[in-house]
């Protein structure tokens, strides 16, 4: 559990690479910009891209404390969950796992849709949702501006679909129900 | 008029009359989709599972749906989709609340085209899999075909199409569209909705069911 007064940004590229995410993070503009938003811990998920960070954590090392925020780096973890569920702040690639993840746990989530895949339709459902008012999608060169500029309190609750709909709809057309 | 000898004439007709019978049955099949009648026996089911995102989607709405009508439930996954069979396996076992669940099985399913591959031997290899999808679909005949996309997914409804209309099977197709569709539809919706293939098309956007107007939204999966 972390500590009550912590207040934990996590960063997640899923189950690929995003390394255009990760170099933006590395930096301390950014660090500042998350300490003056009272965030205290950052907690990036990397992925299996070749960048690691070496600005805000010593070279050669998945952790270290710069600016006073504490920082630490991993390639991936089957909890996921748990990390975005604890968090203070989510900033993520625009897959719909963890768009959805984050949003159904309530917590504040900035996308960065990846802008290198093919057939890019992560960009449409991070902009049908940012028009949405549940989050807040912002191109990796925009990060920096979208966190000076993040206020969580505006940001509207996303309230969880339901698969019954479907459901009843395909029990009708198989004939379970009339 | 050419004076075409009798012999001839008997196969010409017959050809023709072949054809336009044929080309009923598609148009019947494209065309006639309509709920089936009453059942009361559970629907042999068989589950695309696209890899990813497409798959953790479909097992979001298995878990909606009543389960012991939907059964025996087929599982198909693509060959270089490492995981989809197990997070299947896992759901069944949350489902069933044993360590070994019953009622359903996991066929492998040679892809298409791998990225990278060229395309002359993507030609070969796509075949490969269209006759794969052929033979799973008539081995197995199951009465629903539930899938979400990507590309995996058409030949398997190519074949549940095709055995409709040969009358070999009663095969009723559904898709579901992936949420992160919000304007557009992905190139397995488009080519199922204009042909006609799926009886039931689900989009999890409101405002994509009135671009296409066959297109039924029903709710959001997440």
């Amino acid at each position: 559990m972390p500590a009550a007064s912590e207040r934990t940004v996590f960063v997640t590229v899923g189950t690929t690479k995003f390394e255009a995410l990760v170099e933006r993070v590395d930096s301390l503009e950014l660090l500042r910009a998350l300490k003056g938003k009272g965030y205290t811990k950052l907690v990036i998920q990397k992925g299996n891209g070749a960048y690691c960070p070496s600005v805000i954590v010593p070279k050669g090392q998945t952790k270290g404390t710069t600016e006073g925020v504490d920082v630490e780096y991993f390639d991936y973890s089957p909890s996921l969950a748990t990390y975005i569920t604890s968090a203070a702040l989510v900033i993520s690639h625009a897959g719909s796992g963890s768009i959805f993840e984050t949003l159904t746990a309530g917590v504040p989530l900035i996308v960065v849709p990846n802008p290198l895949l093919m057939d890019n339709h992560q960009v449409e459902l991070g902009e049908q949702l940012a028009a949405m008012g549940h989050l807040v999608s912002a191109a990796p060169e925009q990060l920096l501006a979208a966190v000076q500029s993040f206020d969580a309190s505006r940001l509207k609750p996303y309230v969880k679909g339901s698969a019954a709909g479907m459901a009843a709809a395909i029990d009708k057309q198989l004939g379970f129900t009339p | 008029m050419l004076a075409l000898p009798p012999v001839l004439l008997n196969v010409l007709g017959f050809l023709l009359g072949f054809a336009g019978v044929m080309v009923l049955r598609v148009l019947t099949v494209m065309f006639g989709k309509r709920p089936a009648s009453k059942r009361s026996k559970p629907a042999k089911t068989m589950i695309v599972l696209g890899s990813g995102g497409h798959t953790a989607e479909m097992l979001m709405l298995m878990d909606s749906m009543g389960r012991e009508r939907y059964s025996p439930r087929t599982y198909v996954v693509a060959a270089t989709d490492a995981m989809s069979g197990g997070k299947a396996v896992a759901r069944e076992r949350t489902w069933q609340k044993t360590e070994s669940p019953t009622g359903f099985s996991l066929v492998q399913i040679p892809r298409s085209r791998e990225v990278g591959q060229s395309y002359l031997t993507s030609v070969g290899t796509t075949l490969y899999s269209l006759a794969f999808a052929f033979r799973v679909v008539l081995r197995e005949r199951p009465e629903l075909v539930l899938v979400n996309g990507p590309g995996t997914c058409i030949p398997i409804c190519a074949a549940a199409f095709t055995y409709r209309v040969l009358g070999l099977a009663q095969t009723q197709v559904v898709y579901v569209e992936s949420i992160a569709r919000t304007r557009r539809f992905s190139l397995s919706a488009k080519l199922l909705y204009h042909l006609r293939m799926a009886d039931l098309l689900f989009v999890q956007w409101e405002q994509l069911a009135k671009t296409y107007p066959r297109a039924v939204y029903a709710g959001r999966l997440y």
